[in-house]
């Protein structure tokens, strides 16, 4: 996995609560066997005004030009800004790799759904969330402003507005750490041997039946 | 100090290392594996030449994309119609051959969706910690076992570790209060839950369902309302253990044996919420005032009494929540304050992990006995969950008694509660749907889902429109 590093990065606004793991990236991809390709797809089924299959050359299907990310404004954009709930749905870990793989580095919304956040970070992307009324004033100022940009220092834990303005996040600690430094966790797990082996010792003993 | 939860009995039970801030490495018993989010945890492994760490702990089954009709099913793997879909179910079973993991392959008698055949084969037990690369893994919660869907990355991590690192979820107990009733199912129960507490209501929770109307439910109907907890934005539901659990379990090809049966039951009488322990939230509903539910939206918590009517968004302060009402009803093809009984259907779906096991079939059976599908309906279909559960269902002769109402009777799989395979709706159809998601576009594009039981499914289909089953 990529180091996370500080970035400035374009802004785009996806002003619906409950966006559900179907829509950021519908079940007829899910059929591939690899983790990466996804970004062309990523919210297929708003983004074009044909139906998408797997295989199918991307590049020449009809537009939907009201979807926001297929506005020029948001070209390029890094950071999604969202509503609550965003993720929910499936544990399907093609959406955070469908939204990295398109660009995004980072998603703020006010929650996201438990099983999205995690995978999320496993895979470079950051969900930050914020207060409501934080969020709100961001819509705002997003749809105010073309080429609105926010810069995300996860070190500091800040994101700073284009007025100079800084907002602070929580993020737990573990997590920013392995981000951070683009660590792997299974090699991470695989460095308490010892302890899944007593683990399992005293566990026979308990519950012999669960062996 | 305060008594325990459920849930910290079964956390406490499974911490290999607490990391002190609030995560800790947790050991995993049982690892189910399908075909759709595998894939890439496989060739994670083979990349890092790196083995599972303990290849009985997992089993294996493709559900999602294996075809439902039994001209295409009986011609085998090589005979799966849709290229993609072939390759994903042969790469599953070459990595199951591969890493030594057992398999129930599709034409297996054993093989089914996933939540179904865990806790039929006994592979789900009470106690355990389960996973698997699919959200509705909650439905094993239902065995007084903390069960819980995980992304590609955590499929690798179990499989090379036997272990997941995980933040401890906030308690909330759903007490479900009063008889339910005659008419109401776990169905209902649980989407007039999810209608209460909102999609997001249970997120950061592990929720434990509890009161007399829980208590009330047989295994299977505590399977359905587990299998949407998540729904209700919890990764985890959870039932504590009684004597139907302990009776359900017994026997099963993987239940323990006898010589540790009786240890086993005693350790399983222990796994209830003791009575003075502290829940971060406490909800309570009252089952006796509810009555079949129909959703109407596009969200699970966009549902209603089926003698109510659809909402209208103009009467919600609330803008972003009455902003996605009108999307939610422009999608559907809706006018708000139209009466649900007023709106006719296209397809019935009976089926998923939420709704095909037996007394689901039964349920629906007893509805469609001696009745026809109405002439509006286009499909109407029956799928059920497992190889097992088609068997039982045709000793019963409930299949016939679908076939002769005009329902199709098809092999066993997710079929249309997400239309990965061929089973799915056209574009604006109107579907009543025994399944757990109404998203935009979940049984095909441009579909329109209405989730409700399997005896107000088999009620619609009779009717051609939604009725409340009491009323057929
Ligand atoms: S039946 Fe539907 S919800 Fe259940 S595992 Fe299959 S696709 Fe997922």
């Amino acid at each position: 996995m990529d180091k996370f590093t500080t970035f400035t990065g374009i802004v785009a606004p996806m002003d619906r609560p409950n966006v559900d793991t179907d829509a950021i990236i519908p079940k007829q991809f899910l059929k591939s066997i690899k983790r990466s390709g996804f970004g062309p797809n990523l919210f297929d089924e708003w983004r074009y005004l044909d139906h998408g299959e797997p295989g199918m050359d991307n590049s020449n299907r009809p537009l939907n030009s009201d979807f926001v990310l297929n506005q020029e404004r948001y070209t390029g954009a890094q950071v999604l800004l969202a509503r609550e709930n965003f993720g929910c749905g499936s544990s399907r870990e093609h959406a955070p790799w469908a939204l990295e793989d398109f660009g995004f580095k980072v998603i703020i919304a006010p929650s996201f759904a438990d099983i999205f956040f995690n995978n999320s970070f496993k895979n470079g992307l950051l969900p930050i969330i914020l207060d409501a009324d934080v969020v709100d004033a961001l819509f705002k100022e997003v749809e105010a402003t073309p080429g609105y940009s926010l810069k995300v220092d996860l070190e500091n834990q800040t994101i700073s507005k284009p007025n100079g303005n800084d907002i602070s996040f929580d993020i737990d600690e573990f997590r920013k750490y392995r981000l951070i430094n683009g660590l792997d966790d299974i090699g991470l797990t695989l460095q308490q041997v010892d302890d899944i082996k007593a683990y399992e010792a005293k566990r026979k003993q308990q519950a012999p039946w669960l062996f | 100090m305060a008594g325990k939860t459920l849930y910290d009995k079964l956390w406490d039970a499974h911490v290999v290392r607490d990391n002190g801030d609030g995560t800790a490495l947790l050991y995993i018993d049982r690892h189910l594996v399908h075909e759709v989010t595998s894939p890439q945890a496989f060739e994670g492994l083979r990349i890092a030449g790196r083995k599972p760490w303990r290849v009985d702990a997992n089993l294996a089954t493709p559900d999602h994309n294996v075809p439902t009709t039994t001209k295409e099913r009986h011609s085998g793997v090589e005979g799966i119609v849709d290229p993609i879909s072939r390759l994903q179910v042969e790469t599953l079973d070459q990595n199951c051959e591969e890493f030594g993991i057992t398999e129930f392959k599709m034409n297996d008698i054993r093989q089914g969706i996933v939540h179904v055949i865990g806790p039929e084969e006994g592979a789900t037990l009470p106690g355990m910690t389960v996973v698997c690369g699919d959200s509705h893994t909650s439905t094993h919660g239902a065995f007084g076992a903390l069960a819980f869907g995980i992304g590609t990355s955590e499929v690798e991590h179990t499989l090379a570790t036997q272990c997941l690192v995980q933040k401890k979820s906030r308690a909330m107990l759903v007490s479900v209060d009063g008889k339910a009733p005659e008419g109401v199912t776990a169905k209902d129960i649980v989407l007039a839950v999810i209608g209460k507490i909102g999609t997001a209501g249970g997120t950061g929770f592990a929720i434990e369902f509890g009161g007399e109307a829980i208590r009330d439910l047989s295994i299977e109907g505590r399977m359905t309302l587990c299998n949407m907890a998540i729904e209700a934005g919890a990764r985890a539901g959870m039932v504590a253990v009684d004597e139907k659990t302990i009776d359900y379990v017994k026997g099963r090809p993987y239940a323990p044996k006898e010589e540790y049966w009786e240890q086993a039951v005693a350790d399983w009488q222990t796994l209830h919420s003791d009575t003075d322990a502290q829940f971060d939230e406490v909800v309570h509903i009252d089952a006796t005032a509810l009555k079949p539910q129909v959703t109407w939206g596009t969200s699970p918590e966009m549902v209603v009494d089926v003698s109510s009517k659809v909402p209208d968004p103009a009467s919600i302060d609330d803008s972003v929540k009455s902003d996605g009402m009108k999307k939610a009803l422009a999608y559907m093809g809706l006018e708000a304050n139209t009466p649900i009984t007023d709106i006719t259907v296209d397809k019935v779906f009976i089926g998923s992990c939420t709704n095909s096991r037996i007394e689901d079939m039964r349920a629906a059976a007893t509805v469609a006995k001696g009745r026809k599908v109405a002439d509006n309906i286009k499909l109407a279909m029956v799928v059920p969950g497992s190889g097992l559960v088609k068997q039982q269902a045709e000793e019963e002769g409930l299949d016939k008694i679908f076939v002769e109402a005009g329902f199709e009777w098809r092999e066993p799989g997710c079929s249309m509660c997400l239309a990965m395979n061929a089973d799915r709706l056209e574009p604006g159809e109107r579907c009543a749907s025994t399944s757990n998601r109404n998203f935009e576009g979940r049984q095909g594009q441009g579909g329109r889902t209405h989730l409700v039981s399997p005896a107000m499914a088999a009620a619609a289909a009779i009717a051609g429109h939604f009725i409340d089953v009491q009323d057929l």
